[in-house]
């Protein structure tokens, strides 16, 4: 299952790098992708983890970048 | 600066500017001596200094707490608190004042170029509709979220409203503008019964129409999907930067440790290399790279969606660029898909203008294409009273008596049927060929073809003009034939006689015969209805007018939206743009940075020319990058 979010005060490109690599390392993503540009975020994973995957994403986006926001 | 701010920046500016005030009067004080108490207490001094440090950097100074504790140092936010930090320490406050203040007016420039190129991306894709108008059975209207209308539903499209999903209409007609689709400023006329496509928008008059697709499986929505997962296939530069980043940052933050705390060790005074140090690192920062690179890029597939063409993928774009071939399919792309008389064959016994009489007068009773076009292709002029006891004999032809003469005219079927034996040497293998026989006798046959576009032949010549080295055309016509429409286009490669199978193979061997992979491309124009193997094989596979078609826009890596091939030199112009952009970028970028980086180490550059390197330059690629989102090609 495929979700996208979008992302408030996204401020830094290398930053969005790092989100993505630490958000693709948690166990039970599939795949995840952040484009700066687009100030988006994708996130592939099982439809029963897909609440618990996006609240771990949340806070590994909280750890690069602390006022960086998901819209749920 | 003519766009307005945001709330957010428009607080930063204002803390920016007090802060700068505050300094320069700091700064006049400690020159002039106007209030010595300032000047004489160093700890007053100290806080009179710290009032606009704080005011312009204290979000930096908190980033870089928050930092440390989520354990992720060695981001901008801790150099260059450390680095303000350390200039304290060492009494330069003015410094570490300016630094942080220079530091943050960088910044600044930074996300309000950032939040501008978003602005217009944004402005590229507004093609999604926000609402719909939804009639219900008792007559009443409600708006919806598109994303809620049923299949079914009637919808009510008021004049310049956006059309939600795609469906047909069942009242009304008018024009309708497909511009932000299709590039088109034509706008297209529709009626009852005709199927439109969401994202175009409405001209003068009401539209009443009936639901086909739910939003998420409407052209609107597979298009935004599209563009905006676009930046997630990486073209090489962008991958580049990050296989660069991933062996740069260690070995500069193993460099700056080197220079911290190795030559303390013979000529003392470590404050001084622990900031050489930390000027170090500030420059090292690829802010600068990692956000123009792909911004490029994504300016560029903005670019191209603007003028109607979807590319899917920044690899892509970057193909488009060293595009060294481009084989296209002729039917429907080159040509028009109209037909007219190509080549006569009159067999022994006959001439052709009389074979062509006798074909005329034999196809005035149909009005088949390749009738018309036999009869367009005949000077004089056809007596009605010549023309007796029409028989159409479904899928094969016609018998008609002609100036009391028995002609056949159709295929090789009719031909056996009515007992006439066709020799080998007889038969057009290929293309589209009309066989006449005449009192039972063969007689010849016609063979007739697609006239070329005319936009094709622009298109071509332009397509040379930007130095693709080949263009191929494919078709399953007779060599001739072929020949004469690859000459009208101006094509001088061609392979003809091809059954549809055998399009792979002649691919993968021009493919095959390309010397250099990486820099010469292989594109291939279909229109993807009945070549979806051959555009995946190539390097790029482009579909033509598939407004709509779902098949196409799944099978090719470009599509096209209306079906005008003057978009491909447009395409290759904008990826070539796109190009040049990011490598001016990286050389731009990196060139300044090993400078700042070795003049940094030797201690001249000091923290202010490290501000420069990392933010300015930062703010200099993103600006050069925007170039591409202005561009209107």
């Amino acid at each position: 299952m495929k979700k996208k979010f979008k992302l408030e005060n996204l401020d830094c490109a290398h930053c969005a790098q790092k989100m993505e690599d630490a958000i693709n390392k948690l166990p039970d993503v599939e795949e995840c992708s952040i484009s700066f540009v687009a100030s988006k975020m994708t996130i592939i994973a099982d439809e029963e983890k897909m609440d618990a995957v996006v609240e771990a994403a949340i806070k590994e986006i909280a750890k690069v970048e602390p006022d960086c926001t998901v819209v749920l | 600066m003519n766009r307005k701010l945001t709330t957010k920046q428009k607080k930063e500016l204002r803390e920016i500017i007090i802060a700068f005030v505050l300094l320069v009067l700091l700064f006049a004080n400690e020159h002039l001596n106007l209030v010595p108490v300032l000047n004489d207490i160093i700890w007053l001094r100290l806080v009179t200094y710290l009032v606009p440090y704080f005011l312009a950097g204290r979000d930096v100074v908190r980033r870089c707490f928050l930092g440390i504790k989520n354990g992720q140092i060695f981001d901008e936010k801790f150099l260059m608190t450390i680095a303000t930090i350390g200039a304290f320490a060492t009494e330069e406050f003015c410094e570490a004042v300016a630094v942080m203040l220079f530091y943050q007016v960088g910044e600044f420039f930074q996300g309000y170029a950032v939040g501008k190129s978003r602005e217009s991306i944004q402005s590229l894709l507004e093609i999604a509709p926000e609402y719909a108008n939804v009639q219900r059975e008792d007559g009443s209207i409600e708006v919806v979220d598109p994303d809620d209308v049923e299949i079914g539903d009637i919808l009510v499209i008021k004049p310049g409203e956006k059309i939600p999903v795609d469906g047909t209409v069942i009242e009304g007609f008018g024009l309708i503008n497909t511009s932000a689709l299709t590039g088109e400023s034509m706008p297209r006329e529709v009626k009852t019964g005709d199927s439109i496509i969401s994202g175009c928008v409405n001209g003068e008059n009401l539209l009443k129409v009936k639901a086909d697709k739910e939003y998420d499986d409407s052209t609107v929505a597979q298009i935004l999907e599209l563009v905006e997962s676009a930046a997630s296939k990486k073209s090489q530069t962008e991958a580049f930067i990050t296989r660069f980043a991933r062996y740069y940052t260690p070995i500069v933050v193993i460099g700056a440790a080197m220079l911290a705390f190795i030559p303390p060790f013979f000529v003392g005074n470590f404050t001084e290399w622990m900031l050489r140090a930390c000027t170090f690192l500030v420059i090292s920062c690829p802010c600068a790279l990692v956000i123009s690179v792909p911004l490029a890029f994504f300016g560029g597939i903005g670019a191209a969606s603007k003028v109607g063409v979807l590319v899917k993928g920044s690899n892509y774009l970057e193909m488009m660029a060293h595009l060294d071939t481009i084989v296209s399919d002729k039917t429907g792309t080159l040509t028009e898909g109209v037909f007219s008389v190509s080549a006569i064959h009159p067999a022994e016994g006959f001439n052709e203008d009389y074979l062509l009489r006798m074909a005329a007068h034999a196809e005035s009773t149909s009005t088949h294409p390749i009738a018309v076009s036999v009869v367009k292709a005949y000077d004089g002029t056809i007596d009605p009273a010549d023309v007796k006891d029409v028989e159409n004999v479904a899928g094969k032809g016609l018998k008609v008596a002609v100036a009391g003469k028995v002609v056949l005219a159709g295929n090789v079927r009719l031909m056996n049927d009515a007992g006439i034996v066709l020799e080998d040497k007889d038969i057009i293998a290929s293309g589209t060929c009309i066989y006449i026989a005449i009192d039972g006798k063969f007689a010849g046959s016609i063979e007739v073809a697609d006239s070329p576009k005319e936009e094709a032949v622009r298109a071509i010549a332009e397509i040379k003009r930007e130095k693709v080295s080949n263009v191929v055309m494919l078709t399953g016509d007779s060599k001739e034939t072929a020949a004469k429409v690859a000459a009208e286009l101006g094509i001088t490669d061609f392979r003809a006689e091809l059954l549809p199978q055998d399009k792979v193979a002649v691919l993968e061997e021009i493919l095959s015969s390309v010397s250099n992979k990486e820099k010469e491309r292989v594109a291939f124009i279909g229109d993807g209805i009945n070549d979806a193997p051959v555009l995946s094989r190539a390097d790029v596979g482009i579909a033509m007018g598939s407004l709509g078609s779902d098949a196409a826009i799944e099978a090719s890596d470009i599509v096209i939206m209306d079906d005008n091939l003057e978009r491909i030199p447009a395409v290759i112009r904008i990826a070539r743009k796109t190009i040049a952009i990011s490598k001016t970028n990286i050389a731009f970028a990196l060139t300044v940075k090993i400078a700042c980086l070795i003049l940094g180490a030797l201690g001249i550059a000091n923290m202010w020319v490290a501000v420069f390197a990392d933010v300015g330059v930062a703010f200099i690629c993103i600006l050069n990058a925007m170039r591409m989102l202005k561009s209107n090609s």
